[in-house]
Order: C-alpha cells, then sequence, then structure tokens
C-alpha cells in the first residue's frame, strides 16, 4: 500500500511547475533584484566587469554578509538584533587590550573576545526570553552600553579612541592569515573572509533546511505559542540564535582587528540596520518565520555591488544610502508581492 | 455524579480547582477520559474550558483536587511532560505554524533524526512520505506536503492536527473547540476523525460549546458553567434536549425570555 501511495505522491509533485517552485523560494526576490543592479552597473560603470573588481565587490559584500547570515537566521526566529554593529567593535577591542594588557599570544585575547561576544549574545537571549520584552527595546539597551562600554574602556585603558597596535605581538601573522589575508587566484587577490561567508551561508542553510534546530528556528518565529505547545525548546532556540549573532561578531570583529591592527572604539553604529537590510533583501519577512541564509548573501552582495559599484561608476558616494534605501523598498515589496503570487496560486 | 467503573480512566481529575490571583476560574470539577470514549466538556464563554484544558496539558498546574493519570496521582510541570506521557492537545489555533510546509509541522517538535553527531540531521524522506502516508489514512489527500500549513483549509488543518496527536502515539487526545470555526460540512468531517481516533482506542475529550456536536459522539458530557461543574452525566443519562437546556442555561433562558417579552 505504501509503494503505490508513494507512487501517487510523485506524480503529483511533478504537477507543481518548477517556475512556482521558484516563485516560492525567499530569496527569489533578491536574486531579480541582484541581476538587475548587476547589468546596470556594467553598462554604467567599465570597470565593473574586472576580475579585480569583482574581489573588491566581493570583500564588501563579505564583510556584511557574515553577519548578514546570524542576523536572518535571528530574524526567521522572529527576533531583532540592534547591537549586533557595535558588537563587532567590542569583538575587536576585547581581543586587542586582552592580548596587549596580558601581554599573551594574541590568540589568547581572540579564545577571550570569543567567549565574550557568546556571553554578549547569551545574555540578550536570557534577557529577552526572561522579561519578554520586545527584543527591539533589549538590543537598543545592549546597543547604548557596548557603545559605552567601547569608547569608556578604551579611554580608561589607552587613554585615546583607539587601541595599541598589536602587530608586532606574538601569534599576529597566524592570527592574521585566519582573519585578515588575501588569496590569489588566477592573479587576483580574494580576501579571506569571503570564505569565511561562504562558510557561515552553507552551514547557516545545512542548519535552516536539514536539521531539528532549523525546523524549531522557523517554528519560534512563525508562531511561538504553537511552537511551545509542541514541545520546542523556545527559550533555548532564542538564546542560541543571539549566540550565533555573537560568533558572527567575532569572526568580524576579529578580522577588523587583524586587517587594520588598530581598532577605532567608535566603529560599527549603524551597521547593525545594514546587516537587517541585508536580511531584508534577501527575502527574510520581518514578522519572522520565513527567509533563508542564501538570501541574506544575496542582500549583502547587492550591498556590495551598489556602494562598490558607484565608485567604480565615479560617481558621488553620497548616492550610496540613497540607492540602498530604494532598493530596500523594492527588494521588500517584490517578495511581499512574490509570496502573495506563491501562496495564492498553491 | 459519575459511576465508578471497574478499570481505571486514562485520564480522571477529581474536585480540581484553579486561581489565577484572586480569580477563581476552576471549582471543584470532576471528569474521567476512557480509552475508547470521548469525554464531551460543556460550557459558555468565560465558564473555564480553557483552563480545564490548560490542566490536562501541563500548561497551568491546578491548586485544588487530584489529577491521575492511569491511577496514580501525579501533577504535569509542562507541556513536554503531558505529551510524553501521552497526552496530546490540539488547541484552537491547532499549534500549526502557518508559514511552515504541512511535513515540518506534522513532526515539529519530534522531529526523527539521523547521522552521528554533530552532523545528525533530521530524515526529510522518511518525514514527507510518512506526512503524506499518515494523511491519507486519515482520509486527506494532499497533492504536496510541501505547501504551508497556511493555504490549508480549517478543517484540514484541524484533521492534520489530529492526525499529528494519533501518530506520535497519544493515549489521550484533548480537542480545543475543534468545529467551533467551520461551517456545517467541514464539522462533520472533523467530528467523523474524531469518532476515527475513538475508534483507533484513544481516549478523546472534547471541548465544546456546540451540544449538537457533543452528542452526536460523545460518551460522557461534563458541563461546566462560571468556573464550577453544573452537570457530569454518561450518554445513558441525558438526551439532546436536556443537555441543550441545561448548557444554554435552563431558567436563565426562561428569565430572559420573560424580560425581552416585557419590552
Amino acid at each position: 500500500m505504501n509503494a503505490t501511495q508513494v507512487k501517487t505522491a510523485d506524480e503529483r509533485i511533478l504537477q507543481t511547475s518548477p517556475l512556482r517552485k521558484l516563485l516560492g523560494r525567499p530569496e527569489l526576490g533578491s536574486v531579480v533584484g541582484a541581476i538587475a543592479v548587476f547589468v546596470f552597473f556594467a553598462f554604467f560603470a567599465d570597470s565593473f566587469l574586472r576580475a579585480s573588481s569583482l574581489s573588491t565587490v566581493l570583500y564588501a559584500a563579505s564583510t556584511i554578509g557574515i553577519m548578514a547570515v546570524p542576523v536572518a537566521l535571528l530574524m526567521i526566529g522572529g527576533e531583532f538584533d540592534l547591537s549586533a554593529g557595535v558588537m563587532v567593535t567590542s569583538s575587536a577591542l576585547v581581543s586587542s587590550m586582552f592580548s596587549y594588557q596580558m601581554t599573551a599570544n594574541v590568540w589568547v585575547g581572540v579564545v577571550v573576545s570569543l567567549l565574550v561576544t557568546l556571553a554578549i549574545g547569551a545574555f540578550n537571549g536570557f534577557m529577552l526570553t526572561r522579561t519578554k520584552l520586545p527584543s527591539f527595546i533589549i538590543t537598543l539597551g545592549t546597543f547604548l552600553m557596548l557603545t559605552g562600554l567601547n569608547l569608556g574602556f578604551t579611554k580608561l585603558i589607552d587613554g585615546t579612541v583607539s587601541t595599541k597596535s598589536i602587530a608586532d605581538m606574538e601569534g599576529f601573522p597566524s592570527a592574521q592569515d585566519v582573519f585578515a589575508s588575501t588569496i590569489t587566484i588566477g592573479g587576483v587577490g580574494f580576501k579571506v573572509t569571503i570564505l569565511w561567508w561562504l562558510a557561515l551561508v552553507a552551514v547557516a542553510s545545512w542548519i535552516l533546511l536539514r536539521t531539528r534546530a532549523g525546523n524549531w528556528i522557523f517554528a519560534v518565529g512563525g508562531n511561538k505559542d504553537a511552537a511551545r505547545a509542541v514541545g520546542v525548546p523556545v527559550t533555548r532556540t532564542k538564546i542560541g540564535l543571539y549566540m550565533g549573532v555573537g560568533l558572527g561578531a567575532w569572526i568580524s570583529g576579529q578580522h577588523l582587528l587583524f586587517s587594520y591592527d588598530v581598532v577605532q572604539s567608535g566603529e560599527g553604529v549603524g551597521n547593525e540596520l545594514i546587516y537587517i537590510i541585508a536580511a531584508v533583501i534577501g527575502g527574510c519577512l520581518i514578522t519572522g518565520g520565513y527567509g533563508s541564509a542564501v538570501g541574506s548573501a544575496v542582500g549583502a552582495f547587492i550591498f556590495g555591488m551598489t556602494s562598490k559599484g558607484i565608485v567604480f561608476a565615479e560617481w558621488n558616494p553620497d548616492w550610496f544610502k540613497f540607492f540602498l534605501g530604494a532598493m530596500l523598498l523594492l527588494a521588500t515589496l517584490l517578495n511581499a508581492w512574490v509570496r502573495k503570487r506563491a501562496e495564492a496560486t498553491k | 455524579m459519575t459511576q465508578t467503573e471497574d478499570r481505571t480512566a486514562l485520564v480522571e481529575l477529581s474536585g480540581v480547582s484553579k486561581n489565577y490571583g484572586n480569580v477563581r476560574a476552576l471549582e471543584g470539577v470532576s471528569l474521567e477520559v476512557h480509552a475508547g470514549e470521548i469525554t464531551c466538556v460543556l460550557g459558555d464563554n468565560g465558564a473555564g474550558k480553557s483552563t480545564l484544558i490548560k490542566i490536562i496539558a501541563g500548561l497551568h498546574q491546578h491548586d485544588g483536587g487530584t489529577l491521575s493519570l492511569d491511577g496514580e496521582e501525579t501533577r504535569l510541570a509542562s507541556p513536554r511532560e503531558a505529551l510524553d506521557r501521552g497526552i496530546a492537545t490540539v488547541y484552537q489555533d491547532l499549534a500549526v505554524v502557518p508559514l511552515m510546509p504541512v511535513w515540518r509541522n506534522f513532526f515539529l517538535g519530534s522531529e526523527p533524526r539521523k547521522g552521528v553527531a554533530p552532523f545528525k540531521r533530521m530524515d526529510v524522506d522518511h518525514m514527507r512520505r510518512t506526512t503524506h502516508a499518515e494523511l491519507l489514512r486519515m482520509g486527506i489527500d494532499l497533492r504536496d506536503v510541501d505547501q504551508p500549513i497556511g493555504t490549508l483549509s480549517g478543517g484540514e488543518r484541524q484533521c492534520v492536527a489530529i492526525a499529528r496527536a494519533v501518530y506520535f502515539g497519544a493515549k489521550v487526545l484533548v480537542l480545543d473547540e475543534p468545529t467551533a470555526a467551520l461551517g456545517v460540512k467541514q464539522s462533520g468531517v472533523v467530528l467523523k476523525y474524531v469518532a476515527a481516533a475513538r475508534d483507533q482506542g484513544l481516549g478523546v475529550v472534547l471541548i465544546t460549546h456546540n451540544p449538537h456536536h457533543a452528542y452526536l459522539v460523545g460518551d460522557r458530557f461534563v458541563l461546566l458553567k462560571r468556573g464550577t461543574m453544573v452537570a457530569n452525566q454518561t450518554r445513558g443519562e441525558v438526551t439532546l434536549d436536556e443537555l441543550t437546556q441545561q448548557m444554554a442555561g435552563g431558567t436563565e433562558l426562561d428569565d430572559l425570555r420573560h424580560e425581552l417579552e416585557r419590552r
């Protein structure tokens, strides 16, 4: 009896047209947008299609993309993290200052920094699930506190707003290899962050689509009460998602530290919105329960193309924000329209 | 009151009460659920039906009286514990996540896995196949288990939730107003699945404010009013008319009629 059932099921699935399946994908809108942006700049910026330009665009995309992946997962899980931008700076500061003050191998600072960012993420998640306040408020609080701590501690310890150079310290070259090296392929240098980014997208996609945790992330974002009622550990899932943002902030922060050697303590403010924009352009539903990691990558790629494309086209970079805003609106409208169509025809 | 039975009930509440702060939500409620039987809990809005369901489902703990499972007095700490002890609850909102595919919803919270850590993953093929087969067994022929469950009709969603509970080896099925938002035809379909679950040997608690639906399938009828139990009868002890009369508030209804006539 099972065999016949499977057979009929298979026949029916064949009836679903590939086009409709495509329309059902969350990242469709962003892919269409990415193609449009690509064609646009290929046309208006002569140097845009060079391999070295691609490398520059991918690097810009990866610095946003590394954070956009965990932020997208968190958004699918129904929450925001406004502290994500400054957490990157905190990560770099902790790493640098700990190694410098303890005159330890920089890898010690790197590990301490990982623990600190994971703890900040866990704190966000714990406060959120414990107080049941909106994540907007909780993480706005963390955002302000971290901004203050970043500046305050740096001035207190170093006397200025930036950290001391750790370039001559033990372990710096190997850490630089891991977080900030350049890999040359066919005469063109690609930053290692691109690899980090792609790896994160792959792992996050696997988690979302193929693991139990992924099922839980969709569920806590789509209907938290229903998820709790059928036995999904909602608290654990949300705290885990915030710790994921901490992990992303750690990678980004270490990249920042080991590519520039010194860290400006006031950096990072405003970036949290760019991560959210990348996730939303990539098809994440702002109310949770829908989206993809690949979409966030496409969103970050659009960001990279736009920010660098304007430079290649030799326009005033002031236009960048306008383009980003227009893109956000268009992508969100397109996503909403596509989703409505996909659900109506099913 | 209920007759003493020679077999132990799957779930037995006796004199259960529950307060929310200084609000008495439930007082002295007793009911029994037996395998292969349907116990109907009737009551108007605010009668305490939801509170009762939450106690059986493990969402809330009772303040007074006893709750026994298979004759053993107990206290359910969480919905997970209730599930582990074979009590599955289908809520009014169905506890489904509308944007998620049917198969993901079907296994939500109890996903089968394969592989070794850290590469443990969901057994997606098995999940898809099982969802389709189990729904077919309940008489629902889904074209595509990948469609979001929000695109199914209310009756179909209800049936998916029931099929899910049956598949996961529930011994007791608690249904919160399964026919409340449905048309006549859809209600009939859902009641058919409720009866099908009973025939598979499950004990069913059917919460409703519709005495007609209750009488179609029920074996026992517990009537709640303003948090207290006003009747607890078996099918042999009560007729549909009596049930409707009790439900509508009997003398209160007569008073209302007088009041309206005077105008």
